[in-house]
């Protein structure tokens, strides 16, 4: 690690000031992802700036058919709630004990970790994120591979997800890191059905034709025979672009089976 | 004996309290006055000419003491590390051992070698030092592949075609007259996968020089403190062995990454001289990864001819071994005679021909690791013997149970060199089927498939040459090291009993198992025994832990000094019995004369021992304490069952272990716990290896699984609950009955799953590690 300033911020005005106050800034909620870049010295900003003891920023609150989710809010708070059982339970296989005792939804998302869980719950369930300057609609809120919509300094504050009939997340957990290989979080949501896709492209999409067939018939068997086009996903050391096509259909599927079972 | 502490009770284990609590005394854990840290500057490239270092930037950085180079420590003497076993190639020529300085000087021979380090006041200002250290390389091309390092570009200088030996065991004329006789020949290609071992505690070092006396000090992660001092004493030269001490306090675990001796430790502990000041170093995860010797890396064909009723004829098998970018201390002997040996498994094969060439590569040196060269013996074995099975539609179990070495054929001589002294492999195969319910296999796979999963069944029946080693036979092979093992009892005045072990205990329970021994046999509670090891400022010397030696080796040992104690307790008893030593007996922990109803306890003749007034001094001298060194006469040759059924399931690949049927004949068993935990932890390591661990590297030689991100530990979740059993034939030759548990399972288990999930496929082979995505390819080709 380098040295760097650690500056505490207690309140959201307070961490964007000193943020741009600073010629070298960066955010730390949870540090899960920002820790070890530090320790391993591929990060080394001047100042770090903490919002993991802002006020009311890890909230989590339920009305009017919204679930509200604080930034700060940490995957294991995230994993106790009941209102989106899919949401909880994508939260509660989040890495381990430790990483979800520690790390936060907005780090999560605004890490936008092409194999992060997160993105597909936040796509898959149509989700809002805002920020200390505005709402940004899930749909655009993800750009590229760890590039989101943010503008450099802007405060994710929290997400909110409005709360669907019915919803499912299926994983394939990497055998090493037990981050996604592919993720798909299925919903049927007021404004449609929903599919949202982690970890096979460079960030999380929706599959509109899986969406379109689940829509005139929410079954497993509604995906037979489409064709996932696999020319843009990812293929590294753990997974071929095929392979990965072949898991957005198996996890797609296993989430519409828990989904109506 | 006593029914919770003595041989044969599952005591629970001494050391687990302070483990558990965190009051472990680790390398790291140890801080001396004056203590600096040290951290090493480790190439970028996989091959590269070093054309300059600039170390002036580094040496600007508040709080760095010195930047040494390896220049420095040529200047100063230092030596290379050596590889201790001259292996001699079939033209009768020794190995080509390139040269390999602690500290690269010329050339970088793989990402990750030191070829600088920087000491300084605090951790920090070291790292910092070592970012500011750059060097001028020139690049060269790297060579990665195991399969083709000998036809790649020359990577030592003194070694032609990238080839270390080429070696060879058995009878060439008799296994080809085999094979031409043959009905039938089952070959396959097998690729052993390279294995990153991963201690819990990464490998460390705390080196001081004590200038009034001119001692120097070591404490490091070592399973053999005392080859470490030998090492860096007499080749290395760091030191006179007389002024060198070296300490392996409690050390997390070892695997065999643990047995050889480094760069690092042997640069701080010379550097600690230099600078006058102690220095210690911590390998980050992430430098294990790169620095730690590797495991396995073979490319082999083999051959099995057999006749049309399945009888074994002949076998023959030619292994490429990838020993890395250099000769780390004991590779050269993990794949020939750790290996090559053990090809007859647990059958009657009457031919069998084996040829070994070891290759140099652009990677990190690989050497033992958990079973170190047998596991990869037995899987060539075992993958073969099923797969001929299934090609000559015989069921695997009938044709291994034809071609055992039966009962009656004991000590069997192997054409293979080892001769086994004992065992029955029938038993252990009939108790491991029983415990698998094979009778309800069939139901099990029609249920599985009707859930829409294949399920498959596999076999493993593996032997081991354990208890490392009779001295004369491995120095005749070429070991540069005898492999006895030292012990020494000593009787405290009030009869506890303080015992001193060469073996070196990291992780196997020693303190709890030998106390057990010593109690057992002196009629003495369990907590009056302690159990010192790993200081050479202690104990004799000795040759630490690896090769399941300690119990085998050590425990012989301790148990040859508890005779003479009880010989001299019987002297001490005699004179007070007023009789002659023949006249006394011992047992539960009493002396006893038939001429007297008043037996004496241990502790009262330990007593009299130190008070000397019961017997003449011209005949006994005064005290109780008992050095004995055992060298063994064999091998041992613990050998077992293993029983896998997996369910896989064909959407994705994934494959679950159903079932885990593990049968090991490890002869007297004297804690069945710590005998069963390693047997845990042996097979969660095979499963690791057959479905979850790859030591990669890219073509241009990066390490691409350079941590726990890419690469895949077996954890908890991953494993099936095993069931575990044993049998017992004890071994014939040591006076204990024991043979060794330690790495049986890591031996055993891979080629039973890998049996199981070629079975369930209904294919002929698929290469380890069987990822998920692996199987899934390969059903897909199927189709
Ligand atoms: C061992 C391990 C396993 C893991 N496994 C998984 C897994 O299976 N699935 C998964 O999805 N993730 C996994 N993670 C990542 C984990 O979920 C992280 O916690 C998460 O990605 C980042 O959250 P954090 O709060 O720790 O962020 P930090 O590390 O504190 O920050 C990450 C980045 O986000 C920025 N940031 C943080 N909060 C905000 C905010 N409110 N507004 C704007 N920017 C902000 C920071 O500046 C930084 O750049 C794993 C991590 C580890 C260490």
């Amino acid at each position: 690690m380098h040295r760097f300033n650690f500056r505490q911020a207690s309140s959201i005005a307070e961490a964007h000031s000193t943020h741009a106050a600073s010629d070298d800034a960066v955010y730390i909620a949870g540090g899960m992802t920002l820790i070890p870049s530090l320790k391993l010295r591929l990060a080394s900003p001047n100042d770090v700036v903490d919002l993991s003891r802002i006020d009311g920023l890890s909230t989590i609150s339920s009305a009017g058919g919204v679930l509200s989710v604080g930034a700060t809010a940490r995957h294991c708070d995230v994993a106790q709630t009941t209102d989106i059982p899919a949401l909880a339970s994508l939260a509660s296989r989040i890495g381990d004990a430790q990483v979800r005792n520690c790390g936060t939804i907005g780090g999560s998302l605004a890490n936008n970790d092409p194999a992060a869980d997160y993105p597909a719950a936040v796509v898959g369930l149509g989700a809002t994120v805002h920020t200390n300057s505005r709402a940004i609609a899930g749909d655009e809120f993800f750009v590229d591979l760890f590039e989101t919509a943010l503008e450099d300094g802007e405060i994710i504050t929290r997400v909110d997800f409005s709360i669907p009939s019915r919803a499912a997340y299926a994983k394939f957990a990497n055998p090493a890191s037990r981050f996604a290989i592919v993720g798909v979080m299925v919903a049927e949501t007021s404004s449609g059905v929903r599919v949202g896709v982690t970890g096979a492209g460079a960030c999380a999409f929706r599959m509109s034709s899986f969406e379109a067939a689940l829509s005139s018939n929410m079954s497993a068997s509604a995906l037979d025979g489409i064709a996932v086009d696999s020319s843009e996903f990812n293929d590294d050391l753990h997974a071929s672009a095929q392979y990965r096509a072949n898991l957005v259909t198996v996890m797609a599927k296993r989430a519409v089976a828990q989904l109506t079972a | 004996m006593n029914a919770e502490t003595g041989i044969g009770a599952s005591a629970l284990r001494k050391e687990d309290a302070r483990f558990i609590t965190g009051k472990g005394q680790y390398t790291d854990d140890i801080n001396v006055f004056g203590q600096t840290f040290c951290v090493f500057v480790r190439s970028p490239h996989a091959r590269a000419k070093i054309k300059s270092i600039d170390t002036a930037s580094a040496m600007a950085v508040a709080g760095v003491i010195r930047v040494f180079t390896g220049d420095e420590l040529t200047a100063d003497g230092i030596g290379d590390l050596p590889c201790g076993w001259v292996v001699t190639s079939k033209d009768g020529n020794p190995m080509v051992a390139p040269a390999h300085p602690p500290i690269a000087t010329e050339f970088v021979n793989y990402v990750g070698e030191p070829y600088a380090f920087v000491v300084a006041e605090t951790l920090q200002a070291a790292r910092d030092g070592a970012e500011a250290v750059s060097a001028d390389f020139e690049v060269l091309e790297a060579v990665v592949d195991t399969g083709t390092a000998t036809s790649s570009a020359q990577i030592h200088e003194n070694v032609a075609n990238n080839q270390a030996y080429d070696w060879e065991l058995g009878d060439k004329d008799a296994t080809d007259a085999a094979f031409a006789q043959a009905d039938h020949v089952t070959s396959l290609d097998i690729v052993n996968n390279r294995l990153i071992p991963n201690a819990i505690e990464p490998r460390a070092a705390l080196g001081s020089y004590d200038a009034a006396s001119q001692t120097y000090t070591l404490y490091t992660t070592s399973q053999n403190p005392h080859v470490e001092r030998v090492v860096l004493a007499l080749f290395v030269q760091v030191a006179p062995e007389a002024n060198l001490r070296v300490i392996s306090p409690d050390v997390g675990g070892g695997f065999g990454s643990k047995i050889f001796v480094y760069a690092e430790e042997t640069a701080v502990i010379w550097a600690s001289a230099k600078i006058g000041r102690p220095i210690k170093w911590r390998a980050d995860r992430s430098e294990s990864f790169l620095s730690d010797a590797h495991g396995r890396d073979h490319v082999t064909k083999a051959e099995l001819a057999l006749s049309s009723s399945g009888e074994m004829l002949g076998l023959r098998v030619k292994t490429i071994a990838n020993m890395g970018a250099y000769l780390s201390t004991f590779s050269s002997s993990v794949p020939t005679y750790l290996y090559g040996t053990l090809m007859a498994g647990q059958y009657k094969t009457p031919a069998i021909y084996v040829e070994t060439q070891a290759v140099f590569t652009n990677t990190a040196p690989v050497d033992a690791y958990r079973g170190a060269g047998r596991p990869e013996a037995t899987y060539v074995v075992e993958r073969l013997v099923e797969t001929a099975a299934r090609e000559l539609g015989m069921d695997p179990v009938e044709l291994r149970r034809i071609n055992f070495i039966p009962t009656d054929a004991f000590p069997y001589q192997t054409p293979v060199a080892l001769q086994y002294d004992t065992g029955n492999y029938a038993a252990s195969m009939a108790k491991a089927l029983e415990l698998a319910d094979s009778d309800g296999y069939m139901a099990r796979k029609a249920a599985s498939e009707a859930a829409g999963k294949l399920r498959g069944r596999g076999y493993s029946c593996y032997i081991e040459a354990c208890g490392l080693a009779p001295s004369q036979l491995v120095l005749q092979l070429g070991a540069g090291v005898g492999l006895f093992e030292s012990a020494e009892v000593r009787v405290d005045v009030s009869g506890s009993v303080t015992v001193m072990t060469g073996s070196h205990s990291h992780g196997q329970g020693h303190e709890t198992t030998f106390a057990q021994l010593v109690s057992d046999r002196l009629g003495i509670p369990f907590d009056s025994v302690n159990v010192i090891h790993g200081d050479t400022g202690r104990s004799d010397y000795g040759l630490g832990t690896y090769g399941s030696r300690s119990i085998a080796v050590g425990g012989s040992a301790i148990d040859k000094a508890l005779d003479k104690i009880i010989a001299k307790g019987k002297k001490i008893a005699a004179h007070m019995f007023e009789t002659t030593d023949d006249q006394v007996d011992f047992a539960d922990g009493q002396f006893s004369y038939a001429g007297s109803n008043e037996p004496k306890p241990f502790a009262e003749i330990a007593g009299a021992a130190y008070i000397p007034a019961v017997y003449p001094l011209d005949e006994l001298e005064p005290g109780l304490s008992e050095k004995a060194f055992y060298d063994p006469s064999n091998f041992t040759y613990p050998a077992g069952s293993y029983v896998c059924e997996v369910e896989i399931d064909p959407t994705t690949g994934e494959t679950d272990i159903a079932k885990f049927v593990a049968v090991d004949d490890f002869g007297n068993v004297i804690n069945p716990m710590i005998v069963e935990g390693q047997v845990h932890g042996g097979i969660a390591q095979g499963i690791g290896q057959a479905l979850l661990e790859h030591g990669i590297y890219d073509s241009s030689g990066n390490l691409a699984t350079g941590s726990y991100m890419d690469y895949a530990m077996p954890r908890a979740d991953d494993l099936p609950d095993f069931q575990v059993d044993m049998t017992s034939t004890p071994c014939t030759h040591n006076p204990l009955g024991v043979k060794g548990c330690g790495e049986a399972g890591a031996i055993g288990s891979p080629a039973a799953v890998m049996n199981a999930i070629t079975d369930a496929l209904g294919v002929k082979d698929v290469s380890m590690p069987a990822t998920p995505q692996t199987v899934w390819q390969t059903i897909q080709q199927g189709t």
